[in-house]
């Protein structure tokens, strides 16, 4: 061994000391070995916004000149083993510091190891995943995403499972016994110290063979020269939105007089090429037969992404959509939006198309997810505002209904 | 109090540079402290905020309302006899300015970290070098780190020397945006005996403003003092040499680490023919180069220029004397500059003038914003340096590394 590099995808601000004390403790592990090590943040992703894809690093190496090649760079080239520690963010990720959805293995060594916190099986996960041409495995801890607040954290042991099983699937990184050595400095023995050799004794992993997952491209796009940009820091403002679906906003429409009313519906253009859908890790589902057309999603709505139908109802734009509650929270009709993990989901197509073409398809479609989005196996927080989320939570907590 | 039992023994901890300074703070027990955040120096009053709340020490820690103030009430604060911190990034250094130069006027021996960064517009956090090296006229002394070690180091030898009564100036450390301030590395922290014994206490002196000894400080003088009172800074920069080289020697006997010059790093110079020239953690991607192209039997070297203020002629002068080119490597750019070259490079260009025999010398601009410098990117530079010395000259002076056309 040289180098070994371990990167943590995590979601910023929620998961922000989780991923700080992933990597730590994998420097603090192999300095018992006597490596050296450095841990930095992928710098651009800070101000981390709710729930941004944003990374951590971990970097090991057995002599001060080899860890140099390392340094005063952003992304590690490639890594030995890169930790999701949410598995929605397996769709590929998207952030402040890179243009372009980058897959979720995308600095996979060939023959390294992606971990996965997830209650999801690794065939489910397998199709979301973007294909690579070399073989690499997939480990996956059992698990509901972790997901803390700026000012606190939910100490349920993340972090050491995932210590543990780095263990296993990187031996040559560290030693388990180092790894325990080095919990233990930082006050994490007993119950933590169980966990995370749980964790390394039970965790299997299975092999990802090229060409295998998702045949999505992930989108990008080309950074101008400094002979094309404009100059004076100038960006032209994308043109005007039209009709529903692209077409025109119809000879009836007055945009002096009344501007609200839109009969050829309403889609305002987008950025083509920066879509930030992967900071969402639940998504509205839309119960088009209550809405009330109150217009309060698409007024609140921070990312404008609701398009406006012919007939007046909102599909919300999956391809917008950060998926941050506030159309939930703002509808007055109860059960008319309602926040579902994203990991249910394996497209971004149109709710209002599905809902057009098959209404009774949809509702039990709808009505299938709610309910999964009950089951707390499956019940998720994205860190917001989520009505009956905590609620629910905390009920199994006061009645000691949970496993 | 509480310093004394933290910091016992030596240990080892895993800081960024930014914590580094905010320990050399608590260790030399500062006592007025301002902050005004914007990144990335802000990480390091984050840190003494819970240094100051864990009760690790203790400072008048004061938050002000801009930059401007954060330098006014360290200034005032020093003039009494405090010793003094604080920092700031980018258009924040800036905004602060017309306090910043008057600090050196009078003499006081304030300690600033600059998280460097980008001068807006257009916005960027990435490290650039202008913010920090537009106090390299007003009689700041200006460090460039290189390590989060040295971060801590460097921080406790800046009050060392600045209050030093026979320097009196102000200090600014320059730790490169991300690659220092966010990145965590092992770093030793020394015992709180060996700074104490390191690090007098602060006396101003005859200089101090006190009830007890009256004096007034920064009268309107005009043409008739002014002249004079310039040189006198002048010659309290140029006696910082040998109080900077007094204060290293000690401390490297002291702490037991240190190079075997407090101004500069040399590395694989000795029988080089090109060498390159840079500051901060542009020593990373080029040392990495050097080390693989001296496999491939090139002879290369490289020189990372630590202090920048005062710069040292004589020292930089001798390294590069024997060379056939000198690649001085910018992470900073003046426009419409002689050559139109870096601003390190035409300091560098300016020292070797005196040379019987000069080496040729190109200058590249390169990681600007914080775009990342890779060790091909120096590889490259090594090659331009070699064909202008098989050519015998060098036809373009200044090349922009890795930009888009």
């Amino acid at each position: 061994m040289s180098t070994v590099a371990v990167e943590v995808v995590y979601r910023g601000i929620f998961q922000k000391t989780l991923a700080r004390n992933i990597v730590r403790s994998i420097v603090f592990a192999a300095r018992k070995e006597g490596k050296i090590g450095t841990a930095f943040g992928r710098y651009g992703d800070s101000p981390e916004r709710n729930g941004i894809p944003a990374k951590q690093f971990a970097i090991v190496s057995d002599s001060p000149e080899e860890l140099e090649e390392n340094l005063a760079v952003y992304e590690a080239r490639e890594v030995d083993v890169t930790i999701n520690v949410d598995d929605t963010m397996c769709k590929g990720i998207e952030s402040w510091a890179w243009y372009g959805l980058q897959p979720i293995n995308a600095l996979t060594k060939p023959g390294g190891t992606l971990i996965v916190t997830s209650r999801q099986a690794a065939d489910a996960l397998i199709e979301d995943i973007h294909q690579k041409d070399s073989a690499y495995n997939l480990a996956i801890i059992p698990a509901s995403t972790s997901y803390s607040g700026l000012w606190v954290y939910k100490d349920d042991h993340t972090d050491v499972r995932i210590l543990g099983a780095l263990a296993k699937v990187c031996p040559e990184l560290v030693s388990l016994d180092s790894m325990v050595a080095a919990l233990e400095d930082q006050g994490w023995g007993g119950l933590k110290a169980t966990s995370a050799r749980n964790t390394y004794d039970r965790l299997t992993s299975r092999p990802v063979e090229p060409g295998e997952g998702s045949d999505d491209e992930p989108f990008s796009f080309d950074l101008p020269g400094w002979k094309s940009m404009e100059e004076g820091l100038v960006i032209r403002g994308i043109e005007e939105g039209g009709g529903f679906r692209g077409g025109s906003l119809g000879d009836s429409y007055d945009p002096i007089n009344t501007p609200s009313i839109l009969p050829q519906g309403y889609e305002p253009t987008r950025n083509s090429v920066f879509k930030k859908f992967s900071t969402r890790a639940m998504r509205p589902v839309i119960n088009f037969d209550t809405c009330i057309k109150c217009t309060l999603c698409w007024l609140q709505c921070p990312d404008t992404c609701f398009d406006v139908t012919p007939d007046g109802l909102y599909d919300a734009n999956m391809e917008a959509c950060c998926g941050c509650a506030v159309c939930e929270a703002v509808c007055p009709v109860p059960d008319c939006i309602t926040m579902v993990n994203e990991a249910e989901f394996n497209d971004n197509n149109s709710q209002y198309e599905h809902w057009t073409r098959d209404k009774d398809g949809y509702h039990n479609w709808m009505a299938e997810l709610i309910q999964i989005q009950k089951d707390k196996d499956s019940t998720r927080s994205h860190g917001y505002h989520s009505p009956g989320v905590y609620e629910s939570e905390s009920e199994v907590a006061l009645t000691g209904d949970d496993d | 109090m509480a310093t004394e039992t933290l910091y016992q023994t030596e240990r080892e901890e895993l800081i960024s540079g930014s914590e580094a300074i905010a320990i050399a703070c608590a260790m030399a027990d500062v006592d007025v402290i301002t902050a005004y955040p914007i990144r990335p120096y802000d990480t390091v009053m984050q840190y003494v905020s819970k240094l100051k709340a864990d009760g690790a020490f203790d400072c008048d820690f004061i938050v002000a309302e801009s930059e401007h103030s954060q330098f006014e009430i360290v200034k005032h604060a020093s003039a009494v006899g405090a010793r003094t911190f604080c920092g700031s990034s980018g258009v924040g250094w800036f905004y602060a300015f017309e306090a910043i130069t008057v600090t050196a006027g009078l003499r006081l021996p304030v300690v600033a970290m600059v998280g460097n960064r980008a001068l807006d517009d257009p916005g960027a956090f990435g490290v650039e070098h202008n913010d920090a090296m537009a106090v390299r006229d007003l009689g700041w002394m200006l460090y460039w780190v290189g390590t989060a070690q040295e971060a801590l180091d460097t921080a406790l030898l800046a009050w060392r020397v600045a209050e030093d009564p026979r320097v009196f100036l102000p200090a600014a450390i320059s730790c490169d945006g991300s690659f220092l301030t966010h990145s965590q590395a092992i770093v030793n922290v020394p015992t709180q005996e060996q700074v104490d014994q390191f690090l007098p206490q602060y006396d101003r002196g005859r200089l101090q403003l006190h009830p007890d000894n009256p004096i007034t400080v920064a009268p309107q003088v005009n043409e008739d003092w002014l002249m004079e009172i310039r040189r006198q800074t002048d010659d309290a920069m140029r006696r910082c040499s040998d109080v900077i080289k007094e204060a290293y020697e000690e401390f490297k006997q002291l702490f037991g680490r240190g190079d075997s010059s407090p101004f500069i790093e040399e590395y694989m110079t000795e029988d080089a023919d090109i060498i390159f020239v840079g500051m901060g953690t542009l020593a990373m991607p080029v040392r990495v180069a050097v080390r693989r192209m001296r496999e491939q039997g090139k002879k290369v070297g490289f020189v990372r220029v630590k202090f920048f203020r005062p710069f040292a002629t004589d020292e930089i002068r001798e390294a590069l004397s024997g060379c056939k080119a000198v690649a001085v490597v910018d992470r900073d750019y003046s426009y419409g500059s002689p050559s139109y070259g870096g601003v390190l490079f035409n300091e560098i260009r300016s020292a070797l003038y005196e040379l019987d025999q000069r080496p040729l010398a190109q200058s590249f601009i390169a990681g600007l914003g914080g775009r990342e410098v890779l060790v091909r990117d120096v590889e490259e530079m090594a090659q331009m340096a070699q064909d202008s010395i098989d050519a015998g000259k060098v036809k373009q002076i200044n090349t922009w590394i890795g930009v888009r056309e």
